[in-house]
């Protein structure tokens, strides 16, 4: 322990002491940028924080908001826990930023929640989660469950015929969250519980043989299984490789997995994982106009034609253009002005079609099902017709499942009982 | 049994691949119009069209069908002419399916890429498996019979009926029989035509036979044959049980075998030398980067990559240690508080260095191809290449090892250096020549681990972190300055591990490896092989 928090330590002051930003003129309107910049979580939300850096500097090049420029402040919460509280503190406290993008993991964002509801700050969350949330202060813009999971196992069971479910993932908050809402959806759906094989492995987990052998004898039971995974960060890599190498082929057990998207593939030989799935609300691949000038910007921004573009940069994007509209609207940055403004507003999605924010704080979204191809790319192979709101709390979760959330006069509430009629139905 | 048809599709795609840098056969002229369905057809639309080209197209369309399963077949947007692109020593190479000649390569923009998903992918393989049968070589039509037995259709029986009248090899006889008993066992109306084909499926370790089996068993209209089922599946399961136990035995070893590589630098260094080396697991990440950059110089002889990258990481890897004796540890010696802080020190520099100069994402590393796949022994044991070799990797290194130190002159002196300083001192042994050499060996091996590892797992900044708990438990476990006892620590860990694994999940059977282990060092605080006389003190 002594050792990590000393690691954490030296980690810190040398984030820190390179991204000092020197203060510049004072009528600006200040961002803050919550992402790891080191530690295991850096290798996903470093290109989170140079998304939001090319928003402001779009922004900016468009004449700013209010006849104001914006000035990011960045700072690296080291893929620590604790230190996102801090850092979110010293954002609103002493930087005194008018709103926040950051975090990734949920338990980062769990630890932030209360510096922001105490201070009350606004924080725009843009990756997938597990719901069961709702503040006032915070914005999602990834998917909740019912964006992603749900849609991605009514795939499997009514197109690919899937009848056997084994439930993989990473032993944290968001995956055991996830499952517990698919274990209720699948027995609902009248899947019987020896029919469903849930597994959980500690993070950046590398030896798979048993569990990819355990998977293959529970797929070699005659009815069609299929893999649902919820496994997070690099110990996907070993995990797929662990796959191909034991020949479990995606005709035969088909994976479709919630957190591996086209940055995390670029990491990985993807010749044995081809036909393997992931459902998003975002692919590069979708072919539209506003997708292609996206890449290209993006592409310019960073200076590398490689680098590839996934949903939660999709999710930062819309969540961006939405605040500095509700900004516009609103003419002002004050929170509760800007809270209030932001609700009904409209921005594309790159794939096409509208993104709506919802009284819950949720979007509405297209949901997509892609199949990996061997450049490490996705290729469509299912949409939802139309979008899909963002429900905050599970309907299959008895815990949940009469709460709503709505930010709206008269209920003004994250947690709002329907059958009471009152607010607080659950504490989280 | 797909992957074993996977493995033949490879293998019969690598010979394609082989002959297709001069020409391929062209296919049928009537063909043509199919050829051109294929490349309008919606992913929906496709299966018909593929069926219309086996149907007319037999043999013929075999290449046609394992392009478009590798994803190489393409068309030209204009001319919607099909052609597959296929890649050799980093040059494409570009055919026209339709005479089979090779073609004028095209810029990207040109062409298109013919899609499929699953259950196109599903389908080709089937059909493939179905012209297989008439290929020339034995082993190719036993395991495209294998791969069809879960897809029993008219279609396909009538194939293998037809193909079973020629079929000159017995073994292969012996795998349509039980297609055929199969068959049999699922639509046969009498129960004794049923129970004969119980008799001949009897033994055989195939899932789907076992599937039908236990299917017979509960729901079989007539007592006699569930009976006759059941005693059938009571025999298999025994042998499925004995290959699986096999099965965790082999998990175990090469759990073991990864524990062994990561511990063995530090069985040198801190065993035998007594340095708390924090920056153990940092060499390991050094000689994983290594392979890294050795791939990078070589990109098209990555088959070779891996033995260029071995006496380098070494290298590499052992200047590191050398470097680090050298200029820290050496001035911390009989300290070990001291040391153990600077080495932890170096280790975040280390980490640090390689953020700054490789970029803090993963690099990918390539698998030669020898080392992907596996290894079938039957339906229910097939042992995965990667693990099997670095198993045997593991063991070389340890055993060349232990010769350096009982055989060589600088183990002489390193044996002496350790048990008795100031008594090899004063012998003439050059104590500081010989502490940086061995702390040089140590390290090199971490390297060397760091080689292997990269096959397996993620080469990042983190690499080394993940290990340097494992490799001081089983240094510790298996007894500090025994080499035999961390080659049985790192066996029995990794058993342990991967028998507790099922049981428990894979969090908690680590977090019981580690109580146990906890406990263990409690009651024999020198592990399990204690050094013992003088040496020890």
């Amino acid at each position: 322990m002594k050792i990590k928090s000393l690691a954490a330590g030296v980690a810190l002051t040398i984030g820190v002491s390179s991204l000092s930003f020197n203060v510049l003129a004072a009528d600006t309107i200040k961002v803050g940028v919550l992402h790891s910049l080191s530690g295991t979580m850096a290798i996903s939300e470093t290109t989170l924080k140079d998304t939001v850096l090319m928003m402001i500097e779009e922004q900016n090049k468009k004449g700013g908001l209010l006849g104001k420029q914006l000035e990011p402040v960045v700072v690296d919460p080291a893929s620590n826990w604790p230190l996102f509280a801090e850092k979110a503190r010293e954002l609103l406290t002493q930087e005194e930023v008018d709103v926040i993008f950051g975090c990734w993991t949920s338990v980062s964002r769990k630890s932030v929640l209360p510096v922001l509801e105490e201070l009350n700050g606004l924080m725009f969350y843009p990756v997938q989660y597990e719901g069961e949330e709702s503040s006032k202060n915070v914005f999602y813009t990834g998917a909740a469950p019912n964006q992603q999971a749900i849609p991605a196992v009514d795939y499997l069971m009514n197109e690919l015929g899937a009848e056997r479910w084994v439930l993989a993932g990473t032993d944290y908050v968001y995956p055991r969250t996830t499952n517990k809402i698919l274990e209720a959806y699948l027995k609902s759906k009248g899947v019987a519980e020896e029919d469903i094989m849930i597994n959980y492995t500690p993070f950046g987990h590398s030896d798979w043989q048993s569990i990819v052998s355990d998977i293959k004898k529970f797929g070699g039971a005659g009815k069609k299984t299929a893999v649902v995974s919820t496994i997070n960060g690099d110990a996907n890599v070993p995990f797929y490789k662990e796959l191909g190498n034991q020949g479990v082929s995606s005709e035969d057990i088909p994976v479709v997995a919630f957190s591996v998207g086209e940055e995390e593939l670029s990491g990985i030989d993807t010749g044995p994982l081809v036909g393997h799935m992931a459902a998003w609300n975002y692919f590069q691949s979708v072919d539209t106009d506003l997708n292609s000038e996206f890449i290209q910007k993006w592409h310019a921004f960073t200076g590398d034609d490689s680098r590839v573009t996934n949903d939660p940069m999709e999710a930062t994007y819309i969540g961006f253009n939405m605040w500095a509209q509700a900004v516009t609207a609103a003419g002002t940055t004050d929170v509760d002005a800007v809270e209030q403004a932001m609700i009904g507003q409209e921005v594309p999605n790159l794939t096409g079609g509208v993104a709506v924010m919802n009284k819950n704080h949720h979007l509405s979204k297209p949901v997509l099902i892609g199949e990996i191809q061997d450049d490490g790319q996705f290729e469509v192979v299912w949409e939802t017709e139309g979008v899909v709101a963002g429900d905050a709390w599970s309907d299959f979760l008895p815990g949940s499942k009469n709460l709503i959330a709505d930010w709206t006069a008269p209920i003004t509430c994250g947690n709002y009982n329907v059958e009471t009629q009152s607010c607080g139905g659950q504490a989280n | 049994m797909k992957r074993l048809l996977a493995i033949c599709c490879y293998c019969f795609g690598l010979l394609l691949s082989l002959s297709a840098t001069a020409a391929e056969k062209p296919l049928p002229p009537a063909l043509a119009p199919h050829l051109e369905a294929l490349t309008e057809a919606s992913l929906s639309q496709t299966i018909p069209v593929l069926e219309t080209l086996e149907a007319e197209g037999g043999e013929a369309v075999q290449p046609l069908f394992l392009h478009l399963l590798e994803g190489d077949l393409y068309f030209i947007k204009s001319s919607r002419q099909v052609i597959a692109v296929t890649e050799s020593a980093g040059k494409d190479t570009f055919i026209d399916m339709l005479s089979g000649v090779e073609i004028e390569p095209l810029s990207s923009r040109d062409i298109k890429k013919i899609r499929v998903n699953n259950r196109l992918r599903g389908h080709l393989r089937d059909a493939i498996a179905r012209l297989q049968l008439g290929s020339a070589s034995a082993s190719v039509r036993e395991s495209a019979v294998r791969a069809l037995l879960s897809d029993l259709d008219a279609n396909t029986l009538s194939v293998i009926r037809e193909a079973r009248l020629n079929e000159s090899a017995a073994n292969v006889r012996e795998v349509m029989d039980m297609a055929l008993a199969l068959n049999r066992l699922n639509t046969a109306a009498e129960a004794s035509d049923r129970i004969e084909a119980i008799g001949q499926l009897e033994g055989s370790l195939e899932g789907d036979v076992r599937n039908a089996l236990n299917r017979i068993a509960d729901n079989d209209p007539s007592p006699q044959v569930q009976q006759a089922a059941q005693k059938a599946l009571v025999g298999i399961e025994q042998k499925v049980e004995f290959y699986a136990f096999i099965d965790q035995l082999f998990f175990g070893l090469s759990l073991g075998s990864v524990l062994l590589l990561a511990a063995i630098g530090l069985a040198i260094t801190f065993g035998v030398m007594g340095v708390i080396n924090m920056a153990h697991g940092e060499m390991i990440m050094l000689g994983a980067y290594t392979t890294y950059v050795v791939q990078l110089l070589m990109p098209n002889h990555i088959e070779y990559s891996l033995w260029v990258a071995i006496p380098a990481a070494f290298v590499v890897s052992g200047m590191a240690g050398v470097l680090l004796e050298r200029l820290v540890i050496r001035h911390l010696h009989g300290r070990p508080l001291e040391t153990l802080l600077a080495t932890f020190g170096v280790s975040l520099i280390l980490q640090q260095l390689v953020r700054t100069v490789f970029s803090p994402l993963n690099r990918q590393v390539a698998s030669p191809e020898w080392m992907s796949g596996s290894w079938e022994i039957n339906p229910v044991l097939s042992l995965t290449l990667n693990r099997l070799y670095i198993l045997a990797f593991a063991l070389l290194v340890f055993f060349a090892l232990m010769m350096l130190l009982k055989k060589s002159s600088l183990g002489l002196n390193v044996r002496a250096v350790s048990q008795n300083r100031s008594m090899a001192k004063s012998m003439g042994i050059p104590t500081g020549r010989v502490d940086a050499l061995t702390f040089g060996l140590g390290s090199g091996i971490a390297g060397i681990a760091g080689v292997a590892l990269s096959q397996l797992t993620n080469v990042g900044p983190n690499l080394g972190q993940s290990y340097i708990i494992d490799s001081f438990m089983v240094v510790v476990f298996g007894g500090v300055g025994n080499l035999w006892g961390t080659l049985v620590a790192a066996f029995s860990l990794g058993i342990a591990n991967k028998f507790l694994e099922p049981v428990t999940g894979a969090v908690l059977a680590s977090i019981l490896v580690l109580v146990f282990i906890i406990l263990f060092i409690q009651k024999r605080p020198k592990g399990l092989f204690p050094q013992k006389g003088r040496a020890a003190e």
